[in-house]
């Protein structure tokens, strides 16, 4: 038998689960751990000498692992990913199989049971009252047993393993109901005069019914649950299967699962990446949708990062791995949204409460009204009171409202992936849907976080290029964002800049070099003013509509003489507006915080169709303005760009991150947006409340079949209208019960994320 | 009458002894323990853990119907898919003492983790 694993990553370290051969003794246990543990690099390694795997923690990479095992006299090999192309065919072939199954025997019992209840329609009634009938119904008695045999001996072995476990399940349900119609039938047959006359009735195509309908509800349940996880495959299937590596100065295909952390990487135009890596040569545009959501590739030249999961479109690409396997950006994604879809939002645990005691109350319900049917109830009293218990338990079985839930989340968790949009756990899906107040951070979430110049305005006999120029040469030897915006600026239009000398920052004002001959001075008004640079009415207009642009313009001067004016700027996204607009459009209120200046702030909020705006504030402030917001009664979202707004993610009622697709800081917050753009944010409130109205409909539809069955299945409607559920009715319901909600939960596959 | 109505009390009787006041047997868990799920249960069911510390269990899940697959243990955000036929290890985190309930996505599949010395 072949272990697969489960990889868990910590940060610190990795952890490989090896598969081992050739270990035959228990003595092998202590060499090979031993062996693993001398390994450099190895913290943990244990082995497990009753799967013949062992575990393995540290920073040693695998190739050392299995060298070392080989070297000890055995042989090792890594076991495979959990999530791979493998697994789910693996998968898809044993519930193919299981589908197949399920439908045999819904085919035999109901081949047995449709003539019956045909019978008791329309021909005769079940009834007996001689020994012919009591012969025929005999032998009706032991082809229904082989029927319950062949079709339904899963029901019953399961429910005999629950019983002994001091558990009760559906199969505990099955099993009572459709045993207790037998064994009352066979009594009939066999001791009538146990009986009176009125009571003489047999249920056996209630047996065969029930087995055949509730094999068929389970066969129809596992195709709708298949294509709940079609998310999940449409991720997986994004993994390349080779990757050309260069070893030796020789390309060669491998599969991925050999490539290792600092290989060399070729792909080619039309190939999908392999694993995560930084372009070391050539240049191409990548597509990234289906990692981001983002629908324009991305161009990619020496040291940008790309993605296992994108397709390479236009050049090629060579660069080095830096994420192999489990540790890709992809794989963590996979990962993170197996993990939300089977988290439960806290709608859902009222239902699992119920379904946790529901089993052994509905078979105390079956006893009791039993119990009255036989003291109280009509003629033939015996049967009434079988039917009713029978029912009772059949209808009872609470697996529509195991159901109604995880369905829900799977599918809408997967949607939102699907959109680019991470979502956590359960408990954000549903918090997100209730979001009244969005707290935006400026820079980084509603601009670009990047700074660039929009404006250069040449003086006193300068072209706009000698500004740009002199002003990148001088700035090259900054770290300060705007210097890069700067030197960005001057190499966008390919000029050369020159070396500079003597340079010094001047805190607060800007800086100052030599360029040659030239003295150099750029920063703001003070600065100028301190050295005698003469500003004209003109220039300091000009200056102050750039700054109530939210620009930040710079003086630069030579040779002391103000030789022009450049403005540098974080531009706002170009879907900013739209995405706000979304949210307002919602009834979301939307607030936006900075750190940057009154002026700035106000421009951008302008520009934004934001009135709510706070400047100058601190992280420390920002956790305080979520505060005050949720003491004024708002669920309150915040969403920020990283480090600086963890704390106010944290204090929100949900945190939004904006993450890259290459480093998507998904353990941060509730929510992560792959992509820069906000529509995320109104994406993931649209799917969460999507979601949250699938997950409504569904318990509803649950309760329904199970809170209003049960008292109709035990006879509340008789006295007053006669109305008492048939054995055969209350299976079918139960079986439908769990096809309606994984159907329904199907519903929110077709519904529309992007409204932008 | 009263004979068959008093089988049906003590009838209700052992149904809520068996299925709710009964403990089953604990069995700790070591590096070998394989937990079986087949046929609606976890066998065992009823494992003992070391508090603070680390561990992992092993799944066997030999049940091809899809409520098996699933694993969660809600309490710490676990949920792993057990591959039919095949071992599947569950890490736990440390955890504090206490018991801890892990079941399947229907929760028709139960079983307890007891956290104790």
């Amino acid at each position: 038998m072949k272990p697969s694993v489960s990889h868990h990553r910590c940060d610190s370290s990795a952890e490989y689960e090896l598969l081992i051969d050739g270990a035959n003794c228990g003595s092998c246990v202590k060499k090979i751990e031993t062996a693993l543990r001398n390994v450099q690099g190895v913290d943990h390694a244990e082995m497990n000498f009753a799967q013949r795997t062992v575990l393995v923690s540290g920073s040693s990479g695998v190739e050392p692992l299995i060298n070392a095992v080989e070297q000890a006299g055995y042989h090792a090999k890594e076991s495979v990913a959990e999530n791979d192309e493998a697994a789910m065919t693996e998968k898809e072939a044993s519930d193919q199989a299981y589908y197949k199954k399920l439908m045999r025997d819904m085919s035999i019992s109901l081949g047995v049971g449709i003539p019956l209840m045909l019978y008791g329609l329309f021909i005769g009634d079940m009834s007996v009252s001689s020994p012919a009938e009591r012969f025929a119904w005999l032998v009706v008695g032991i082809v229904t047993l082989a029927v319950m045999y062949f079709s339904g001996k899963h029901f019953y072995t399961g429910a005999w393993q629950s019983f002994k476990n001091h558990s009760a399940n559906m199969d505990t349900l099955i099993a009572l109901g459709t045993g207790t119609a037998w064994l009352y039938s066979m009594v009939v047959i066999i001791v009538p005069a146990l009986l009176p006359d009125m009571a003489r009735h047999v249920y056996f195509e209630a047996t065969a019914m029930i087995i055949g309908l509730i094999n068929l509800g389970l066969a129809l349940e596992l195709k709708a649950r298949g294509r709940t996880s079609e998310a999940i495959k449409r991720l997986i299937n994004l993994q390349a299967k080779t990757a050309r590596v260069i070893r030796d100065g020789n390309e060669v295909d491998i599969p991925i699962e050999q490539v290792r952390i600092n290989d060399q990487v070729r792909v080619r135009p039309g190939e999908r990446i392999a694993v995560d890596g930084e372009v070391l040569e050539g240049r191409s545009s990548v597509d990234e949708s289906m990692l981001t959501g983002e629908p324009i590739p991305v161009e990619k030249t020496q040291g940008d990062l790309v993605s296992a999961g994108t397709i390479n479109k236009s050049g090629s690409l060579v660069f080095v791995a830096k994420r192999v396997g489990k540790d890709t950006a992809l794989a963590n994604i996979i990962n993170m949204v197996k993990k939300a879809q089977n988290s439960k939002p806290p709608i859902g645990r009222l239902a699992d409460v119920i379904a946790g005691y529901f089993v052994p109350t509905i078979m105390i319900i079956a006893v009791i009204s039993a119990l009255i049917w036989l003291n109280v109830g009509p003629e033939p009293t015996v049967a009434f009171a079988i039917v009713s218990a029978t029912t009772v338990l059949i209808i009872a079985c609470p697996c529509a409202l195991g159901l109604a839930t995880p369905m829900s989340v799977m599918v809408g968790v997967g949607k939102a992936a699907e959109a680019g949009v991470l979502i956590r756990n359960g408990e954000s899906l549903q918090t997100a849907s209730q979001i009244t107040a969005m707290v935006l951070d400026k820079t980084g979430t509603i601009t670009l976080g990047r700074p660039q110049v929009t404006d250069i305005v040449a003086i006193s006999g300068y072209s706009e290029e000698d500004v740009i120029r002199l002003a990148a040469s001088l700035e090259s030897n900054s770290e300060h964002p705007l210097a890069e915006a700067i030197v960005a600026s001057a190499k966008s239009r390919d000029i050369a800049l020159s070396d500079v000398s003597d340079f010094n920052a001047i805190t607060g004002q800007g800086v100052e070099a030599r360029v040659g001959e030239q003295s150099l001075l750029l920063g703001n008004k003070k600065l100028m003013k301190e050295r005698g640079i003469e500003l004209s009415e003109q220039v300091i207009e000009q200056a102050q509509v750039f700054a109530r642009e939210a620009k930040s313009p710079m003086y630069f001067a030579v040779d002391n003489t103000l030789a022009g004016i450049v403005a540098v700027a974080d531009p706002i996204k170009d879907d900013s507006v739209a995405a706000i607009k979304r949210l307002q459009g919602n009834g979301i209120r939307v607030v936006m915080l900075t750190g940057d200046n009154q002026a700035t702030a106000k421009a951008v909020a302008d520009k934004v169709g934001i009135d709510e705006f706070y400047a100058e504030v601190q992280p420390q402030d920002k956790v305080d303005k979520v505060k005050v917001l949720q003491d004024e009664n708002e669920i309150v979202g915040m969403t920020g760009d990283g480090i600086n707004d963890a704390p106010a993610l944290a204090q929100a009622n949900v945190g939004f991150a904006i993450g890259t697709g290459t480093d998507v800081a998904i353990e941060s917050a509730d929510i992560t947006l792959m992509r820069g753009s906000l529509h995320g944010l109104a994406d993931a409130v649209a799917v969460s409340k999507a979601t949250i109205r699938n997950i409504k409909q569904n318990l509803f539809g649950a309760f329904i079949y199970n809170v209003a069955g049960v008292p109709i299945a035990a006879g509340l409607l008789y006295p007053v209208f006669g109305i008492l559920l048939s054995p055969v009715v209350a299976g079918a319901a139960m079986a439908f019960s769990s096809l309606t909600v994984v159907t329904n939960a199907n519903r929110l596959r077709f519904f529309k994320v992007k409204e932008h | 009458m009263w004979i068959i109505n008093l089988v049906g009390v003590v009838f209700v009787g052992l149904i809520v002894w068996w299925f709710w006041l009964y403990k089953p047997n604990e069995v700790k868990a070591n590096k070998d323990l394989i937990i079986t799920v087949e046929n609606g249960v976890y066998s065992p069911s009823y494992i003992t853990v070391p508090p603070n510390q680390a561990v992992s269990l092993v799944f066997n899940r030999k049940d091809p119907a899809p409520c098996a697959e699933q694993l969660l243990i809600p309490e710490f955000n676990i949920s792993e898919s057990l591959v039919l036929n095949q071992h599947t290890r569950v890490h736990l985190p440390a955890m504090p003492t206490g018991e801890y309930e892990f079941h399947c996505q229907m929760k028709m599949y139960k079983g307890t983790l007891r956290v104790s010395e």
